[in-house]
């Protein structure tokens, strides 16, 4: 099982494959199933928007593929690694090389500056500080912050707060971006302009992208395919036709 | 994550509740500083002990005796004498000592019980004799008159308590005593008689027999010697400032002859009933005798040399090893209560940084949401500890000498308004600055176990949650 991240897969191959998954948790008495069964497969380029009502077990599901929750039963196999048998450490290494994250509420440490932020995961891999800092600098550059390199997020406006977290969900070249309901902290213009980038990602670094979202018009927008999730399970699979030129692209002011 | 790096962030989240953890580091300085002190106490007051043992002149010293003296027959019967075992401390051995290396000085123990008179009113006490070389031990600092004037003159140096006697001075219990330059008036330059039994070489008066020689013949075997009585005049050349009980040693006597003129007195002592049965010369028997070293440092191999001989030897060495085995307790227990403070530091540390995980939730979610491992969690919150125990450690260290200079100071003061000369009790050696540092540094991560388990442990999913 190799945690050192490769070259995306060509569009085509599996990336995620999800069989009878499921993930139940004890509230007291009774039992929550969050998570129910559900089988699925994302291939590699893919852009998937997972949608539902809150409750249906969307986020449960990212955080599965995430790496960061595990199931109760069932599979999650990404990139042939079965994460419900890898331990702990094994887990983060993949978090680490394999996963980037993003969130609606950024999640950015308070007390770093936006570089520090963005390089972070790298302090974690342990590169050495001087490629550290051009990785961190290309990154910022990448999402049009160069200039708030040195501010705190609390200095920053909720799209740059997103888009610093973008920069540093890219910074170890993972080939997984999660987005959990990346726009629902932003106003629709910001909004947009963050899903642009996402989808750039998409298109010209090759990353998969699944984003949880309860907007069908975004995932409609950007999204290839739409899976619809209610209490746990699948309930519904859509593609979607993004071809170029069909106007939906270039989101409306 | 690489040592630098943690090192960095640990110190960056330290700064973000500064107050909180400099208290906490305060808290850990403050129990270093109790530690320091009490330790340096113990070894202060071990070096002033030390430098006052070597100052007697005792440290340099090997006192030989024989080892029938000392055993029990029973215990002899048992193993059986051997030659070694069994020799008599005499001129021969004397003379032996003499030669071996290192040795500066080798002389017997003189000392018996008599009577001295003194304008015609005897005295009853314990004489000993000390030669030329003693005028160096401390013990004569406080003298009144003057030291011996040569080996074999005909002069005693009297102790206080004595002097008192001789005056018919001597004051109630709880009276104040009188001082030594009072006692030295009268008494200086006066004549003394002293009145001992003379052992007289092969006489042919009545020979002794030897009390313990019961199942032998009490025919004269090998030598033979009488025993007269002989008076000596005495002048009086100095008065010691000393308590009898605070003299070591062969010095525990009230009067003091010089050597040369108790060696040529032949004055008959205890010794001599015992060994007479043994000592195959006429030379004199000895019960004891001390060794002079020239170099304390050089004192085992000659008390090795002696004990080879067939001697019981005894010097400040094993008195000093005695004492070091009291300092080891003596440390032990200052340290204890030395290190309760800092045990209660150590809470605090655990108290800030279990505080930390509740207050940092959310950042240690981010951080394994992002790919921090168990271990990365862990050593962050592990460095934080280990940096407010350096920190703590070496203010600690800081605070525990400074308190340390001021009671030194404080005492010093109040011992020069008694009249009583400086010393310097408090020391803070080398080695107790890195133990005390490193001892906090321990205590430290120690403490930071428990909140960097828990902070681990801490469920990513749970945490990002929690707001």
């Amino acid at each position: 099982m190799t945690t050192a991240p490769t070259i995306p897969a060509a569009l085509g191959t599996v990336a995620i494959r999800s069989e009878n998954l499921c993930r139940h948790y004890r509230m007291g008495e009774s039992v929550i199933r969050a998570v129910d069964g559900v089988s699925l497969e994302i291939r590699s380029g893919e852009f998937v928007a997972l949608l539902g009502s809150s409750g249906s077990g969307k986020s449960s599901m990212l955080n599965l593929i995430a790496g960061l929750d595990r199931p109760t039963s069932g599979s999650v196999v990404v990139q042939e690694r079965d994460l419900a048998k890898l331990s702990r450490e094994e887990l983060a290494k993949y978090r680490l090389h394999v996963v980037g994250m993003v969130f609606q509420s950024f999640n950015l440490i308070p007390s770093m500056t936006v570089t520090e932020n963005v390089e972070l995961p790298l302090r974690f891999a342990e590169v050495d500080r001087g490629r550290r800092d051009s990785l961190a600098r290309e990154s910022l550059e990448r999402v049009g912050l160069k200039a708030r390199m040195g501010h705190r997020p609390s200095e920053l406006s909720g799209g740059e707060q997103q888009r610093a977290a973008l920069a540093r969900a890219l910074i170890n070249r993972p080939q997984l971006l999660l987005a959990d309901e990346p726009t629902g902290n932003l106003d629709s213009h910001t909004g947009t302009e963050i899903m642009d980038m996402v989808r750039d990602f998409n298109r010209e670094l090759g990353m998969t992208v699944v984003m949880v979202t309860h907007e069908r018009a975004l995932a409609e927008r950007y999204a290839r395919r739409m899976i619809f999730l209610a209490d746990g399970k699948l309930v519904d699979e859509r593609d979607n036709d993004l071809s170029p030129g069909s106007g939906t692209e270039r989101g409306h002011a | 994550m690489k040592i630098p790096d943690l090192t960095e962030l640990a110190l960056r989240n330290l700064r973000e509740s500064l107050l909180r953890n400099s208290l906490t580091t305060v808290g850990i300085s403050v129990g270093v500083a109790s530690l320091v002190a009490m330790l340096s106490l113990g070894t202060g007051l071990q070096q002033m002990l030390s430098r006052r043992l070597e100052k007697s002149g005792l440290f340099d010293t090997v006192f030989v005796s024989s080892r029938r003296d000392l055993r029990s027959g029973r215990q002899e019967e048992r193993s059986g004498p051997t030659p070694g075992e069994s020799r008599v401390l005499d001129e021969a051995a004397r003379v032996e000592m003499e030669h071996l290396p290192n040795v500066k000085e080798v002389f017997p123990d003189i000392r018996f019980s008599t009577e001295l008179q003194f304008e015609d009113k005897p005295h009853l006490t314990m004489i000993s004799a000390l030669p030329l070389s003693a005028k160096s031990n401390d013990s004569f600092d406080g003298m009144q008159g003057s030291f011996f004037s040569s080996d074999t003159a005909p002069e005693v140096i009297v102790q206080k308590s004595f002097a008192e006697e001789l005056l018919g001075k001597t004051p109630p219990l709880g009276q104040p005593e009188p001082s030594v330059g009072e006692l030295a008036k009268p008494l200086l330059g006066k004549e003394l008689i002293m009145r001992y039994a003379q052992r007289a070489e092969g006489g042919d008066q009545t020979t002794v027999p030897g009390p313990e020689n019961d199942n032998k013949e009490s025919e004269p075997v090998g030598g033979s010697y009488s025993v007269v009585s002989r008076e000596q005049k005495l002048t009086i050349a100095g008065i010691l400032d000393l308590d009898p009980e605070s003299l070591r040693g062969p010095m525990r006597a009230r009067v003091f002859l010089p050597l040369g003129l108790a060696e040529n007195l032949h004055v008959m002592q205890l010794v001599d009933l015992r060994e007479i049965t043994r000592a195959a010369s006429e030379q004199p028997v000895y019960s004891s005798i001390s060794v002079r070293v020239k170099d304390p440092s050089r004192i085992q191999g000659v008390e090795d040399a002696i004990k080879k001989m067939g001697f019981t030897t005894f010097s400040i060495l094993d008195a000093s090893r005695s004492l070091q085995q009291v300092f080891r307790v003596l440390y032990a227990f200052l340290g204890i209560f030395g290190s309760l403070a800092l045990i209660v530091a150590s809470i605090g540390i655990v108290n800030t940084l279990v505080m930390a995980i509740l207050e940092r939730r959310r950042e240690i979610g981010i951080m394994k949401a992002i790919g921090a491992s168990d271990g990365d969690v862990k050593k962050l919150f592990f460095a934080e500890a280990g940096a407010m125990g350096i920190a703590g450690g070496i203010i600690g260290v800081v605070l525990g000498w400074a308190i340390g200079q001021v009671i030194n100071f404080g005492t010093n003061i109040y011992l020069k308004s008694q009249s009583i000369p400086p010393e310097h009790f408090w020391a803070v050696p080398l080695w107790l600055v890195a133990f005390a540092i490193g001892f906090a540094c321990f205590v430290s991560l120690i403490s930071g176990l428990y909140p960097a388990g828990r902070a681990a442990k801490l469920d990513p999913v749970q945490a990002l949650r929690y707001e």
